[in-house]
This record gives C-alpha cells, structure tokens and sequence, in this order.
C-alpha cells in the first residue's frame, strides 16, 4: 500500500514574498511595509534558496507554484520570470502545471497583471475582501470597490483561472447584509472563491482594539449561520465549497492548496516559509522570518532555513487527519493507518457518524459532514486526543 | 547578679530567670513579625540569616504568608539589670482550621502577648484565642501593633480590648513590628510581667508533649516542655499514654536554628530525639517521664484535633492511585490532623476519603500533594460528618453523601452545630444577618462594641463549609472576621441531592442538604456547572435530583461552531501543536460518559453567588 493511499498529493513550490504597501490591522502573515525593495537581489537570494532546496529533494516533478505573501503583485514581473526560469532549471515543471500569483487589486498591481502572465503565471488570486467601501476601510485596504472590479475584470481578460478573496463575519454584519454582498461577488466570480470569516489574531491591531472593545464579532450561532448562508448561496452558484472556505467548480480546485490538504510534499521559500519534505521521512523545514535575516542568512549560507524538525510518524497523522477533514472528499482511513500504525478508534468514528458531524463516504474515505466541518476543531479533539 | 551559663554545654536555667509565653493573634495582626523583631533584637539571628517572618518555613507558609504550624524559639535576653533571661517564644497561627495549634501552645506557657492590630482592632479569633488564654489563667500582655499605619488608632482599640474581653489596657505596648518600634518594651514587660514557670529540678521527669514531626535526617523530633525533672541524652524515658518507652539520642533547643543542650531542666521547652519511627507513636498531650521513676501523675493531655470537613481526593490519571497512596501516607507523617481511608466511586474510581480541619486545611493539604508529589487531583465537594439513626438502631458516621443508605432505613439524620462568633461593622450588620439567616443560622447573641457589632449566631456546619466565608467576606467588604466551633449534632431534614450529567449520576457531585435548601443549591449547582463543563459537540443537560425527582436543570447547548478559518502549508505545524495541546487538557479533565469535566469543577461547582 501506498503512503498516500488514495491521496496521490502533488508536488509543489510554495515562494514567499514578504513585502506589502501597508499592514492590514487583521493580518497576521510573514508581512512587511518596505518601498525600496532592491528586487534583483532578492531575486537571486530566491533563486539560490531554491538550489539548497534542490538539494533536499533530488530530482522531482513539480505540478503547482504559488507565489504568497506579502504582496506578491508587488514583485516586478522580471523578479516573478526569474524565479520560474529558476525553478524550471532545477525540477521538471509540468506541462500543465498551475502557477498561482497572490495579487491585490489596486491599479498598480493591475499594472503588472500582464507582465506576469507572460513569466508564466496562469492563475491569479485576488484580496478583494470586501465589496463594501466602509468595510474595506474598515479592514484597512488600499484599494476601492470600483478598483477590485476592475481587477477582477482585467485579470479574468488576463489569466486562465483567476478566484478573490472575501472576508466576512465582520463586526455588525448581518446574515442578509451578507447574502447580498455574496450575490453580488459571485457575479463578478469565475470558478473559484476563497470566503474567510474573519478572524482575531494574536497581536494584530485588531486583537488590540477588540480586547478594548472597540468592536464586536459575530458570536458562535451568528457566524455559525453566516457560515451556513454561505455554503447555501455558493453551492446555488454552482461553487460549492470544497473546503472549509474555498469554493469552487467541480474541477476548478486550486490545485496548489489541495496539495497542502491532501499533506503532499512542497518546498517553503523566502521568509518565513514553511516546507514538508521526504514523504515518509518527513521533515519540516521554517525558513527566518525576518526579512534582513533571511536575506542574510542566504547570501552567507545559501539559504534562510531556521529549523529543520522531523516529523514522526504519528505527527505526520495526525497533520493529514487535521488537514485531510477540511476537505469535503475528506481522508483515506487506511492511509491514517498506514502511517498512525494503528487504525482510527472505531468506537470515536461511531460516536461522531452518529452526532451527524462525520461521514464515511461510499468509496471508504471518512468525511467531516457539513455541520461537523464548521466545528472541525472539536471533532478533531474528539477524535485523536 | 549575672546568672552564669556557660554557652557551649547549656545546663538548665533557674526558674526565676525562665518567661515562656505564646503569641496570639488575630491572623494578620502581626504574630510573626512580631517573632522576628524579637529574634533580631536577641541575636538569634545574624541580618544575612533574617528574613520576613522567618518562623514562617514551610513554602505553603511563605507564599501565602500565613502560619499554619506553631514554631518555638529560645532567646536569650539581657534585661536592664544586666541579668541574663531564657525567654521561649511560640509564634502560633491566627486562622480558625488551626486552633488546636494555639491551644496546646497555651498550655505549654504561662504568658500570652495579645497582639492586636491598632488599624483593625479586636477581631474574631482574637476573642477566640484570648479566651484560650484567660482560661488556662495566663498573665496577658496586650500589644498594639501596625501603629506606624496611619490608620493606626491605639486608642480607640485600648477602650475596645477593655469594653469587649475586659482586660485592663494601662500597660499595654504599642509597637511597629515592621519597624521595630517599641520591641525593647515588649521584652520588658514580658520580664516585668509575666510569671516565671514553676517546677523541681530534683523530683521524677515530668514534661509535657507538646508537638512532634517528622525530620528527614533526626526522624520524629518532639516537642517537650519540662514541668519537673530533667531531660539529658542517654536517658530512658516513657511515654504516660502510649506507653512507649525510649532512650534520648538528642536533647536541645530552638534558636530559631537547631541547638543540642546538655539537659532541659523545669520549666524549659526544647527538642528531644529518641529514634522514634512515626510521628503516630507519639501523642500530643502526652506526658513524657523517666522509665524506672514515673512520676505520680500524668498531665491531663488535650483532646485530639478532630476532623470536620471530609472530601474526595482522586488522581486525575488514574494510574497514579499508588503514588498518591504514598504521597498521602507521608504527608499524614508530618500532620496528624487528618485522616484519610480508601473509597471507591463509581465516577472517579480509587482515591481516598479525607478528614480536615476546615477548608483551608484541605487546600493546604492538596497543594502540597499537588506540588511536593506532582499528582494533579481532583478535589470532590466536601461534606461534614452526619449521623444517621437507622430504624434498626443502628448510628452509622456517614462522611460521604455517595454512601448515603437507603432513606427507608434511616430514621432519621443529625448534621453538625456550631457556634459562631463574628465581628462586623455596623454599617455591614444587615448583610452579614441575612447571610446567617439564609444559612439557617439562629441568633445567639448581638452586641455592640462601639461602632462594631458581635454576633453570636448557631449554624449547621454544612452551610459553613464551601463558601460561607468567602461570601462573609465578600458582603462585608472585608470587614467582618469570624470564628467558630463545634457544638453538637441536632435532627436536621436532610436529603441527598444528586446531580446528573448527561443523564448520568456523577456521584462526585452528589450532596447532602436541607429539604428547604435543596431547590437553591442544586440550581445554583447546575449554572454553576454549566459555566464550568465546556460546550460539546452534543448538547448535554445537567439535572439535580432528589430521590428519582429533579428538582432542577440546565442544558449546556452543543458547540456551534469551531474551526479554523484558513489552514494552510506555513499553518500545519501550530495547528497539530494545538492537537496536541487539546490532547495534554484531556489528561486533564476527566471523563464522565462522554462528556470531560475539568478537574476544578468539583469544588468550584460548590460554590454559590447568592444575589
Ligand atoms: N505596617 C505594618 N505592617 C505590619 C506590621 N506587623 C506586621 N505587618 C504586616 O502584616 C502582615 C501580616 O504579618 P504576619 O506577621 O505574617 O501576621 P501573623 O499574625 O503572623 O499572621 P498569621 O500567622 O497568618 O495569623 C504582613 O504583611 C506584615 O508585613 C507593622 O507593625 N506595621
Ligand atoms: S496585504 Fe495581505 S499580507 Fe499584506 S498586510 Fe494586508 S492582508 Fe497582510
Ligand atoms: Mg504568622
């Protein structure tokens, strides 16, 4: 039997570009506010993270690309050409590979829309967030209404695949506000959407300002039914959601996500980057976050990695469990076994099936039912801890 | 003239030359600090070896700066005259669960120093101990202490000392123990004032058992103070009561650190060791003689410390059960004041059945089994000891509600009185009755001491045990103290009150109450339950029940919604982290059916809001 049982995860490339015009007051990523970048640079310290990589995992197919962030619609199109030429050099780059750039939709960015294309990009994603100008203040954006329009427009024109991003359970939005708002995104929509309910994190200006209560979120039955308004309008779309926040057709997965989700190996570089590597013999690699750092550490050592952890057998389990149930195809149980040395408790799986928050599915794979999806968390608890 | 004693082989003292007295206070007044004043000003210490309340040495002790154990000190006094005094302090504990301590302290002197904080006044175990020590006839010496706070009124204390315990106020000492103000005065009087013991060096060994512990390097060391006799190493002594018989390895003394002595001789206190294997061979209260020349007549001994308050004690993994034995085994070495047997439940599995002098007692005890042995427990509600008359017969001591015997063969139940003693300001009087009254309380006495009131109040000890203390507290800001003891069972309408989770009894959780109480306490118990048991992924009732009848009931509503918005590469390592967080926080919890209860909800379930 196969490690990955009937997963058959990609391999792929993840390149983190930290840089963003401003900080958004939610976001908790790798980002940094800098002007004066000196691209070339930075280019060739991806390029030589990218040989140490090499060097980690011989000689491989690469089926997805993602450039995240940070801003990547900041890197010129030259930086964004270089690092796929490099990438190209060093693996074997599918025919049909998919390459995803994170774009957010000011008229600058759009600027650069074609300029990627022809490096190679062939799937765009864009931080729209909002499609209503007080939230999008609100969430601290730099870009209008009008302005995410017409991105989404230039880049449907533009890339074969492109989906955005919306933030929703906001502070004071109601279910209808919300389903209109939906609606109305989904007009502008192609085949994909990313709906994240927004969340506080840790030491973000937004945990700041909630711990004062200067705003409020919707509480769980709330957000619970914001939530379920969402699948409902979607799936009547016909983007039903695949995971937890993504939508798409059937078909039109982001397929580099889905590698993560299906716990498949993929290469983190850049600051901050995470990476899985050597199936079986996993390994976690974390690269300096710090940007200066991490630029240091690869013109010095020829990479910016941190730490590099082995993965143990039962870690890696329980990481394709916790994964796996985001998935609406949900997980092999016998790849569980496989790598847990011992099958899932039956007796849990009968216990959660019966409560209507797991499924098995016809063809052997075990499924978070919808309601059990939205608590994903306490499902897991109950069923590994 | 200057009575010589050589320093390195100390011979017993003359008597003339000997003041033991204790310190008694209210808790806080200032006891210990008072100790280390004292031990400073005699040398007992160098500075680098002083630190806060030094006789304060258990860590429990330090870090929630009370004293739990009594502790003796020998100092050596040069007074005015140029004459050399032993003077041996006891430093006791001001709270109520330790009063034994006091008491035996008492009775090991001649002398009292009441020390009365002069920004407080007369408190609650003030009148307590002060009476404790009236009633073994000590001469008293009241100190005004804290009188560098500018809250400090001495004054209008002295007139409330005279008004409230009657004792004459002229020569009373005001002091700073924090600064140090006025200790010399204290050292006076206590030479001045307080009796010297009396006793025959010549006549057969008779001294009293004051305390005893267990020392890892000494084993049992006891506490001794001589009446007649003499105590020197080597010597054969008996034990009165016990019967025990030994020869004196060690004889000696505290300073605070420990000294050996060539003897104790009448009216000393000091140390012996003796190779005594357990702390339980010797009894406190017991009198100590030579083995082939036993005195005429024993000393009349004190009653043991009595346990009132009893709970559960249970690991939280179970297959610590073993450990705990063993920790609770060695923690009895040391304290003798409670009690402990096995017990089974059905919920929670083996554990131990325990019996302590109040709540403080017991979160002391469990803190320690908790740290000193690292085993997390799980503390179930604590019940006092009922008796219940069977149609049989029969009386059975029933110190758990889960053994409660079929009501139709019980006649009928006595629970435990006490009498209470607290002091309130005025302003507080309404709530502090109310209080009482919701509790059952009957009115015994209520009256004025200037703006402060004294109530005297009978209560069923179950409705003192959780909370009754924390909420004195709470509604009188602070303000009222309170002090009590046993007086004697009465019938009471006593039914058990079980409480249901999930459809399931927890007998953990299951209590005895007053039939007119049962409806509030068991709705307050199941909201407080529901605020503790978090949400499931089902919903789960929570019902209180008397007999097959529930009397009240709550539903923890099933988790709506839980789940990480965005998961993806750079997010796998800290979400399996928190997996395997939630997995450490299951250890802790323990399962009832399916649902976990956190091990502090037994205790914290307990524990009312009224208003
Ligand atoms: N300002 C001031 N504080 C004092 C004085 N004497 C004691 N204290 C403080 O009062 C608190 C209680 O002092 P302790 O000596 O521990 O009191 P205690 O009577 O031994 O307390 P228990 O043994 O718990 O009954 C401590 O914080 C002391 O620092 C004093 O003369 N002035
Ligand atoms: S643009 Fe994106 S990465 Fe940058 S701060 Fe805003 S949310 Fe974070
Ligand atoms: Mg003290």
């Amino acid at each position: 039997m196969s490690d990955e049982g009937s997963d058959r995860p990609d391999f792929g490339i993840y390149v983190h570009w930290p840089f963003c015009l401003a900080k958004c007051p939610y976001c908790d990523f790798n980002s940094h506010v800098s002007r004066n970048v000196d691209q070339a640079r930075w280019a060739r310290a991806l390029a030589r993270e990218l040989e140490h990589a090499r060097e980690m995992t011989g000689p491989k197919s690469v089926q997805t690309i993602f450039f995240g962030g940070g801003t990547p619609s900041l890197m010129e199109a030259e930086t964004v050409g270089h690092v796929l030429d490099t990438i190209a050099r060093l693996w074997h780059v599918d025919d049909h590979a998919e390459i995803s750039l994170e774009a957010n939709p000011t008229s600058a960015d759009a600027g650069r829309f074609t300029g990627y294309r022809a490096a190679g990009v062939n799937r765009l994603s864009l931080g729209v967030q909002s499609l209503d100008a007080k939230d999008l203040r609100f969430l601290g954006r730099m870009h209008s209404v009008d302005e995410a329009l017409d991105a989404i427009a230039l880049a449907r024109a533009t890339f074969p695949r492109i989906s955005f991003d919306l933030i929703y359970a906001r502070p004071e939005q109601t279910v209808a506000a919300w389903q209109a708002e939906l609606s109305r995104a989904l007009d502008f929509a192609a085949d994909h959407l990313s709906l994240y309910q927004l969340t506080i994190e840790e030491e973000t200006s937004f945990a700041r300002l909630y711990e004062r209560g200067a705003f409020k979120v919707p509480d769980g039955p709330l957000s619970a039914a914001l939530y379920e308004a969402t699948q409902a309008i979607c799936a009547e779309a016909g983007l039903p959601n695949y995971e937890i926040s993504n939508h798409a057709r059937p078909g039109a997965e982001c397929r580099h996500n889905l590698l993560y989700w299906h716990y498949g190996d993929y290469v983190g570089a850049g600051p901050g980057a995470h990476g899985r590597l050597g199936g079986r013999d996993k390994q976690a690699t974390r690269t300096l976050k710090a940007p200066g750092a991490w630029l240091a550490s690869v013109e010095e050592k020829g990479h910016g990695i941190e730490a590099i952890e082995p993965i143990s057998l039962a870690e890696q389990a329980d990481e394709m469990m916790l994964m796996g149930l985001r998935l609406g195809e949900g997980i092999d149980p016998l790849r569980y076994a496989s790598l847990a040395g011992a099958a899932l408790d039956e007796t849990r799986i009968e216990r959660l099936t019966g409560d209507g928050l797991l499924r098995r599915l016809p063809n052997g794979r075990l499924a978070a039912s919808p309601e059990g999806r939205l608590v994903l968390n306490a499902v897991l608890a109950e069923l590994l801890a | 003239m200057l009575y010589p004693r050589p320093m390195s082989d100390k011979n017993p003292t003359d008597l003339a030359h000997i003041r033991n007295f204790s310190i008694i206070a209210h808790i806080d007044h200032g006891k210990s600090t008072l100790a280390d004043r004292l031990i400073q000003l005699c040398g007992g210490l160098t500075q680098r070896e002083m630190k806060e309340q030094v006789l304060d040495s258990m860590d429990i002790e330090r870090e929630r700066g009370i004293t739990i154990k009594a502790q003796t000190v020998r100092l050596d006094y040069t007074y005015k005259n140029g004459e050399l005094y032993e003077l041996n302090l006891i430093d006791t504990p001001g709270h109520v669960d330790f009063a034994y301590e006091v008491n035996r302290s008492l009775a090991a002197c001649e002398g009292s120093l009441l020390v009365v904080d002069a920004s407080q006044g007369v408190e609650a175990q003030t009148l307590a101990n002060v009476y404790q020590a009236i009633e073994v006839n000590h001469e008293i010496i009241p100190v005004l202490n804290k009188i560098d706070l500018p809250a400090a009124e001495p004054e209008r204390v002295r007139e409330q000392i005279e008004e409230v315990i009657g004792l004459d106020t002229s020569n009373a000492v005001e002091i700073s123990a924090k600064t140090g103000l006025g200790i010399e005065a204290v050292l006076e009087a206590i030479v001045e004032r307080l009796p010297s013991p009396k006793g025959d060096a010549t006549a057969p060994l008779k001294a009293m058992l004051v305390d005893s512990w267990y020392d890892s390097y000494l084993g049992v060391v006891v506490l001794v103070r001589v009446i007649d006799g003499e105590m020197r190493k080597g010597q054969r002594i008996k034990m009165m009561a016990s019967g025990g018989a030994y020869t004196l390895d060690q004889v000696g003394i505290f300073r605070p650190k420990k000294e050996n002595v060539a003897a104790l001789g009448p009216g000393e206190i000091g140390f012996f060791t003796a190779s005594i294997k357990e702390v339980a061979d010797t009894r406190v209260g017991d009198t100590v003689t030579e083995e082939r020349r036993p005195c005429a007549a024993a000393l009349p001994g004190f009653r043991p410390a009595q346990p009132v308050v009893f709970c559960g004690l249970f690991p939280v993994d179970a297959s610590e059960f073993e450990d705990l034995r063993d920790a609770i085994g060695k923690l009895r070495l040391n304290d003798a004041s409670f009690e402990f047997e096995m017990e089974t439940s059905a919920a929670l599995g083996f554990g131990f059945r325990c019996g302590f002098l109040g709540l403080l007692h017991l979160e002391i005890v469990r803190e320690r089994i908790e740290r000193e042995f690292n085993i997390d427990l799980i503390t179930t509600a604590p019940s006092v000891v009922y008796h219940l008359y069977m149609t049989n017969g029969d009386m059975i001591e029933m110190h758990n509600p889960a053994d409660m015997p079929d009501v139709v063969k019980i006649d009928h139940i006595e629970e435990p009185w006490i009498r209470a003693t607290i002091l309130v300001p005025d302003e507080y009087l309404g709530s502090i009755l109310k209080l009482c009254e919701d509790r059952r309380g009957r009115q015994v006495e209520l009256t004025y001491a200037g703006s402060r009131a004294m109530l005297v109040y009978r209560l069923p000890l179950n409705e003192v045990v959780f909370d009754f203390y924390d909420r004195l507290k709470s509604v009188s800001r602070g303000y009222a103290s309170f002090d009590y003891h046993i007086e004697g069972y009465e019938t009471g309408d006593l039914v058990r009150m079980s409480v249901l989770v999930n459809e399931e009894p927890v007998d953990a959780l299951s209590m005895v109450v007053h039939r007119a109480r049962a409806e509030q306490r068991g709705r307050a118990m199941c909201e407080k339950l529901k605020e503790l048991i978090p949400q499931h992924l089902f919903k789960i009732p929570i019902q209180a029940a008397i007999g097959g009848k529930v009397i009240a009931r709550e539903t923890i509503s099933a988790l709506r919604k839980d789940v990480t918005a965005k998961c993806y590469g750079g997010d796998i390592t800290r979400k399996r982290k928190l997996l395997d967080k939630q997995k450490e926080g299951k250890k802790k919890m323990r399962q009832f059916g399916r649902v976990d209860i956190p091990q502090d909800a037994f205790i914290a379930a307990l524990k009312m809001d009224e208003n």
